[in-house]
């Protein structure tokens, strides 16, 4: 990928989204950059989690879904030129609830590799405390690994969440409002796991809470009712945004 | 007027408890009907010789009351029917639930509805039309009257009740599992063996018993189609006689009081066990599935 340096990790061109008669996402062209956090922002309805779940072809079960434009990895077209196993197994994605599988700690993280092929033990073990350690969670956990997933706390599940995505070791990790059910304590853990992930992976973030956006984003995009209000530096969006509409949702006049 | 309405409540309340504890009040006077008339058949067989029994020849004198050929007959048909029906009806609960196209799902969700609505009768008779001689052609068989007849028919009805009940479970696997394994890399067909299964068995075990439950006490198109000769089956495409179509080919013809009479009410309390055990065992499954 030597020859791609200087070029983006992803890149979105006049992406326009339908479930059947509703539009959730209309026109939208962005640039994702390698090694950065995107935070997207914006109402309840904008689009944010219809745009994240296209990037790594989660939306394809939706029996209604109409998607048009294109959306490239590393230059590649994701729909033609990908498979959407190997897709997702290249961008993963952490969901707004933590739901672990209902299986023990260590066949929650050895389940993409497996998956994969993988058997060999110590091999899977290695990944397992790597895996952990980075989502900030080994030390919790470490003396009871094969004990049930289900039985941890909701911070801790959403840890082992993220400890089992990077267990594939992703390119790129799309999170959906991952801290919405968090207390203060185990946002903070998580976020520290993003800023420590950035420096070898590429970060998308949507949240409700800017306060997240303004702390963890390098860059940061604002949706509104599905289209791309503006992106730029996140400094840039919460202390002189171009558009009044951005400066009206930071400052909380709707949303 | 205060009064009244205390009455009126007082009324009410029990009339709600009445008819709650009702179906109790009914099964349990069944099962003692039976069992008083049905324990009266040992007074001239002993209980070995009637379940065990070899030969069932009602009116020959003295009487051989032995239902062993109708148990094995009904096991037969009925293990056919679970053989045929089981895998077929699991295999159509994923499509509809999980694989099929939106309007595909309705149209296929509407048959299965359908199947469930035709009187076992009119099954019968396009089973002694259409299927009977189909058998007896194909195979080269004697006759096409055959316990593989049978199990075809039970297998047709048990297929609606297996059918939605595998659905509903599969349906209950959080859509979350589901995604998780997705995201994870996981094909279609990997997150459907996986997780979908695992988390849907209990569900798909107790629907293939309901639907087997349901089939075991079926009569009309049994009899209809599997020839009923009382003697111990050796295989599938022979005639064989169920105890279902027993008691309702004869217990017209059994004289009130006989030992013949008596013995036919036994059978029906033979048949009234069984499918309470499977009733049971059903939803053990299906509440060890609601636990979790
Ligand atoms: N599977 C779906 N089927 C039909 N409509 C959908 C589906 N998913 C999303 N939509 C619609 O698309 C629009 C955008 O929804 P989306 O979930 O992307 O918004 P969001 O910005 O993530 O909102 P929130 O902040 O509440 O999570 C909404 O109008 C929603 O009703
Ligand atoms: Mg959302």
């Amino acid at each position: 990928m030597n020859s791609r340096i200087g070029k983006a990790k992803i890149e979105v061109k006049n992406l326009t989204i339908h479930f059947g008669k509703v539009q959730a996402i209309h026109d939208v062209s962005l640039d994702i950059q390698p090694n950065e956090i995107l935070s997207i922002i914006g109402p309840a309805n904008s689009g944010k989690t219809s745009f994240l779940r296209s990037l790594n072809r989660l939306n394809d079960f939706e029996p209604r879904l109409r998607i048009n434009g294109s959306i490239k990895l590393d230059g590649l077209d994701i729909r033609n030129d990908i498979e959407a196993e190997d897709l997702r197994k290249r961008v993963g994605m952490i969901f707004a609830l933590p739901i672990p599988l209902p299986r023990s700690i260590y066949d929650n993280i050895t389940y993409g590799p497996r998956l994969a092929g993988l058997r060999d033990k110590t091999t899977l073990d290695r990944i397992v405390e790597e895996s952990l350690k980075a989502a900030y969670l080994w030390d919790e956990v470490k003396d009871r690994l094969r004990s049930s997933a289900q039985k941890l706390s909701g911070g801790q599940q959403q840890r082992l969440c993220i400890a089992r995505t990077l267990a594939l070791r992703p390119e790129v990790i799309l999170f959906d409002e991952p801290c919405s059910g968090l207390d203060p304590i185990s946002t903070a853990k998580v976020e520290e796991s993003m800023l420590e992930l950035r420096k070898s992976q590429t970060i998308v973030l949507v949240t409700n809470n800017t306060k997240q956006a303004a702390r963890v984003g390098t860059r940061t995009a604002f949706f509104l009712m599905g289209e791309l209000v503006e992106i730029d530096a996140t400094e840039k969006i919460f202390t002189a945004p171009r558009d009044p509409r951005t400066n009206d949702y930071i400052v909380g006049r709707f949303g | 007027m205060a009064r009244f309405r205390k009455v009126k409540e007082f009324v009410i309340e029990k009339l709600i408890f009445a008819s709650g504890i009702a179906s109790i009040i009914f099964v349990a006077l069944i099962f003692i009907f039976l069992l008083r008339e049905g324990v009266s058949v040992f007074k001239t067989t002993s209980i070995g010789d009637f379940l065990g029994g070899r030969f069932w020849y009602p009116i020959s004198d003295p009487p051989k009351l032995g239902i062993l050929p109708l148990i094995l007959g009904s096991l037969l048909v009925t293990a056919g029917a679970i053989v045929l029906a089981v895998p077929l009806g699991i295999g159509a609960a994923f499509y509809i639930a999980d694989v099929a196209p939106v309007k595909i799902r309705h149209l296929l969700k509407s048959c299965v509805e359908v199947l469930a609505a035709i009187p076992s009768v009119v099954l019968g008779f396009l089973g002694i039309t259409l299927l009977v001689p189909f058998l007896k052609h194909t195979l080269g068989l004697p006759t096409g009257l055959t316990a593989l007849a049978g199990s075809i028919m039970l297998a047709f009805m048990a297929l609606p009740t297996i059918i939605s009940i595998s659905e509903d479970a599969i349906n209950a696997v959080p859509r979350e599992y589901k995604e998780g394994a997705l995201a994870l890399g996981a094909t279609h067909w990997q997150t459907l063996t996986r997780v979908i299964i695992h988390g849907a068995m209990p569900g798909i075990i107790a629907a293939s018993m309901l639907g087997i439950g349901r089939v075991i006490g079926e009569t009309m198109a049994v009899m209809m189609v599997t020839g009923n000769a009382a003697v111990i089956p050796t295989s599938l495409l022979q005639p064989v006689r169920t105890l279902t179509a027993t008691i309702a080919a004869e217990m017209g013809e059994a004289a009130k009081g006989s030992p013949h009479y008596f013995a036919l009410f036994a059978v029906g309390l033979v048949l009234f066990l069984i499918s309470f055990l499977i009733n049971l065992t059903a939803d053990l499954f299906l509440n060890r599935g609601k636990k979790r």
